[in-house]
């Protein structure tokens, strides 16, 4: 209960939450950037000017170190916690993710009304994770093959042939563009559920991604 | 060109046929070519190869030295522009030069033959250089039906393709149509158009895409054959990377106005006048791959981003489906109506989300929860 004494839990590892936060930062700048790269402003006042040149330089900055995040929480989702293992984000593949989902499922649409506390993730919030995962992928991928293309017959160009062989550069651009307001979708829905679990659940959900510890009532075993 | 056109004796199929013993050099000394002019087409050239320039008198020995090669030039589903492109060529003597190598045995459009007598000169030329010969094809070939879209002296384009380039050196397929389908295989591609590669595979096609072509791109490879005794290397397009290496964006003569943020806004506005960049304008140069910037067109006269006009992207595959539309940089979204920009889209759907979960929200604060007891509780 609300009122009862609670235990103190580390969740959320280092890593996780350090991931966590610099995706949220490159996410802000990528799409800042990206944007003014999908619709230029006329900034430059003569020719040797360079704000477009800043803007992308910015941008793929700030794309290698995103790259680079999302790769590492996808390889502590093999070394890390249990509450950060790759299983937690397939609920269901057992018998207890199911249930559990399907009482999130009737608490999220107001059929039920005992709030079903979680430790970790909660199964819808990492069935978005999932899809969110899905977007990184497109995004990383297309923006590198776009990227590449500045080097034609560079090694990474050759890396991601593949990419050119499957879809076409107009559609890869279109796929990034119209991905990022995917990510803006995820991002209402998250940062809403997020504050929604932290007023229902008392466990210091918001805090638990800066400090790591969530409070529950149960003693860790 | 004109001339031999005209029917002066000096060319012309029959006699063309009879003279692959002479090296090119000998060809253009007999033509009365200068050799300053020999030389200068052979600087063009090495340029066109995007080779340093220290390799010209080797292509200029070379060609002295090298036998012309037999050619001959199909027209399939096409607007003959290539050929256009070819015969245009404004400085008479280089285009003297270019159409004595391209020398051809057989092509449609300028033969002085017809019917019979020139349907006997294909397959004369094609049976007494089998292996041995360049096929050169413009325009797409139609496969719908069995392809009986396109047929020229009683056989379809497909059955002509599989014959002439199954027994040729290299196929080149000079423009956009005939190295991908190109406007005829645009959506619904009403006659199953494909481009060559595609029609005839299997056998050894090098893309010159481009509408037009640019000739001198289609010298330089045929240059390039004969120079170096083999076929250029090519991109996963089939594309020679001499030609088509490079990205037009990255080389093009506006970039610094990209760089710099300055924009063309509208047609014929300021930044229009002064040239500046035409990517908000719709310019595809950011996904063209071709040496336009530096080759330019009509003897490098001009191009169309030099002539104001943004980059249409005519010689990627399926660009009339995936550069489309003209003017507007990204494609519209499959399967919403057209004039729905992604923007407009994504707008709409995070407009739709933040209201849902606002609604959300208020339900969530009208209701009474309940704590988990001790056996439904997880932590
Ligand atoms: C969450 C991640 C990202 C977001 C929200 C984002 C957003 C955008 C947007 C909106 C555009 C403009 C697209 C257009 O209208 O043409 C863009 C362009 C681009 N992005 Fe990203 N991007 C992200 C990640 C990446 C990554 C990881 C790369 C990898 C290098 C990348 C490379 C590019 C490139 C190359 C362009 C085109 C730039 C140009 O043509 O000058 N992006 N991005
Ligand atoms: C671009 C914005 C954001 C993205 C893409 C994002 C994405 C994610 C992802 C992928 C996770 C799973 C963590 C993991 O296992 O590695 C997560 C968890 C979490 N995020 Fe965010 N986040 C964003 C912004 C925020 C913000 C602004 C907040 C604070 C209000 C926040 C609070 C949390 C919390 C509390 C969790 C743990 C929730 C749980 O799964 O139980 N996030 N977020
Ligand atoms: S005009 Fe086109 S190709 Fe040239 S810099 Fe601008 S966008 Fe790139």
């Amino acid at each position: 209960m609300s009122n009862q004494p609670k235990f103190k839990r580390y969740i959320w590892e280092l890593p996780v939450r350090w991931c966590h936060w610099v995706n949220m930062a490159c996410i802000v700048i990528l799409s800042v950037s990206g944007f003014f790269i999908g619709n230029p402003v006329s900034f430059g006042s003569s020719a040797s000017d360079f704000t477009m040149g800043w803007i992308r330089f910015i941008h793929f900055t700030a794309a290698y170190l995103f790259a680079v995040s999302v790769m590492s929480r996808v390889i502590w989702s093999f070394i890390g916690n249990k509450y950060s293992s790759w299983r937690e984000f397939f609920p269901l593949m057992t018998d207890a993710g199911r249930k559990k989902t399907v009482r999130m499922l009737r608490y999220y649409l107001l059929i039920d009304k005992e709030v079903p506390e979680t430790v970790g993730h909660n199964p819808l919030a990492t069935a978005a994770y999932v899809v969110l995962f899905g977007i990184y992928s497109v995004m990383i991928l297309t923006g590198f093959a776009l990227y590449a293309q500045h080097a034609p017959q560079g090694s990474m160009h050759k890396a991601l042939g593949f990419m050119y062989v499957l879809f076409s550069d107009q559609g890869m651009r279109l796929a990034h563009h119209i991905s990022m307001w995917f990510i803006f979708g995820f991002v209402i829905n998250h940062i809403y559920s997020a504050w929604l679990m932290d007023i229902k659940e008392h466990g210091g959900e918001i805090s638990s991604m800066f400090s790591g510890y969530k409070f529950t009532v149960k003693k860790e075993e | 060109m004109g001339k031999r056109l005209e029917g002066d004796g000096r060319g012309g199929v029959e006699q063309d046929l009879l003279r692959h013993d002479c090296s090119i050099g000998e060809i253009l000394k007999q033509r009365g070519v200068s050799r300053r002019d020999f030389l200068r087409f052979c600087s063009a050239m090495t340029a066109a190869m995007a080779l340093p320039a220290s390799f010209a008198p080797r292509v200029a020995q070379a060609l002295d030295q090298v036998k012309r090669p037999t050619l001959v030039w199909l027209e399939m589903q096409s607007c003959t522009g290539d050929t256009e492109a070819l015969l245009r060529s404004a400085n008479p003597t280089v285009a003297e030069i270019v159409l004595e190598i391209l020398s051809v045995d057989y092509h449609e459009t300028i033969m002085a033959a017809a019917g019979h007598q020139a349907e006997g000169a294909l397959d004369k030329a094609i049976a007494d250089f089998k292996g041995n010969y360049i096929c050169v094809i413009e325009g797409s070939i139609s496969t719908k039906d069995g392809g009986i879209y396109g047929t020229t002296g009683g056989k379809t384009h497909l059955e002509r393709a599989r014959q002439v380039c199954g027994g040729a050196l290299a196929t080149i397929a000079v423009g956009t149509c005939a190295a991908y389908g190109g406007i005829a295989a645009a959506s619904p591609n009403p006659t199953g158009a494909v481009g060559v590669m595609e029609a005839v595979p299997g056998t050894t096609v090098i893309n010159l895409p481009g509408c037009p072509v640019n000739a001198d791109n289609l010298t330089a490879t045929i240059v390039h054959y004969l120079v170096f005794g083999k076929i250029p290397a090519l991109d996963s397009h089939g594309r020679p990377l001499f030609a088509y290496g490079k990205r037009i964006h990255d080389n093009c003569e506006r970039r610094p106005h990209f760089d710099a943020g300055q924009y063309v806004e509208q047609w014929g506005d300021d930044g229009h006048r002064k040239g500046f960049c035409l990517y908000k304008m719709g310019c595809k140069g950011p996904a063209t791959f071709h040496n336009c910037p530096s080759q330019r067109y009509n003897e490098k006269t001009s191009w169309p981003i030099a002539a104001g006009h943004p980059c249409a992207g005519c010689s990627e595959p399926h660009f009339w489906d995936t550069m489309s539309p003209m003017y507007k940089r990204l494609p519209n979204v499959p399967g919403f109506g057209i004039e729905q920009t992604a923007d407009k889209i994504g707008l709409g759907l995070v407009v739709g989300a933040g209201a849902a979960f606002a609604v959300h929200g208020a339900l969530n604060a009208l209701r009474r929860d309940k704590e988990p007891n001790e056996d439904t509780r997880e932590g």
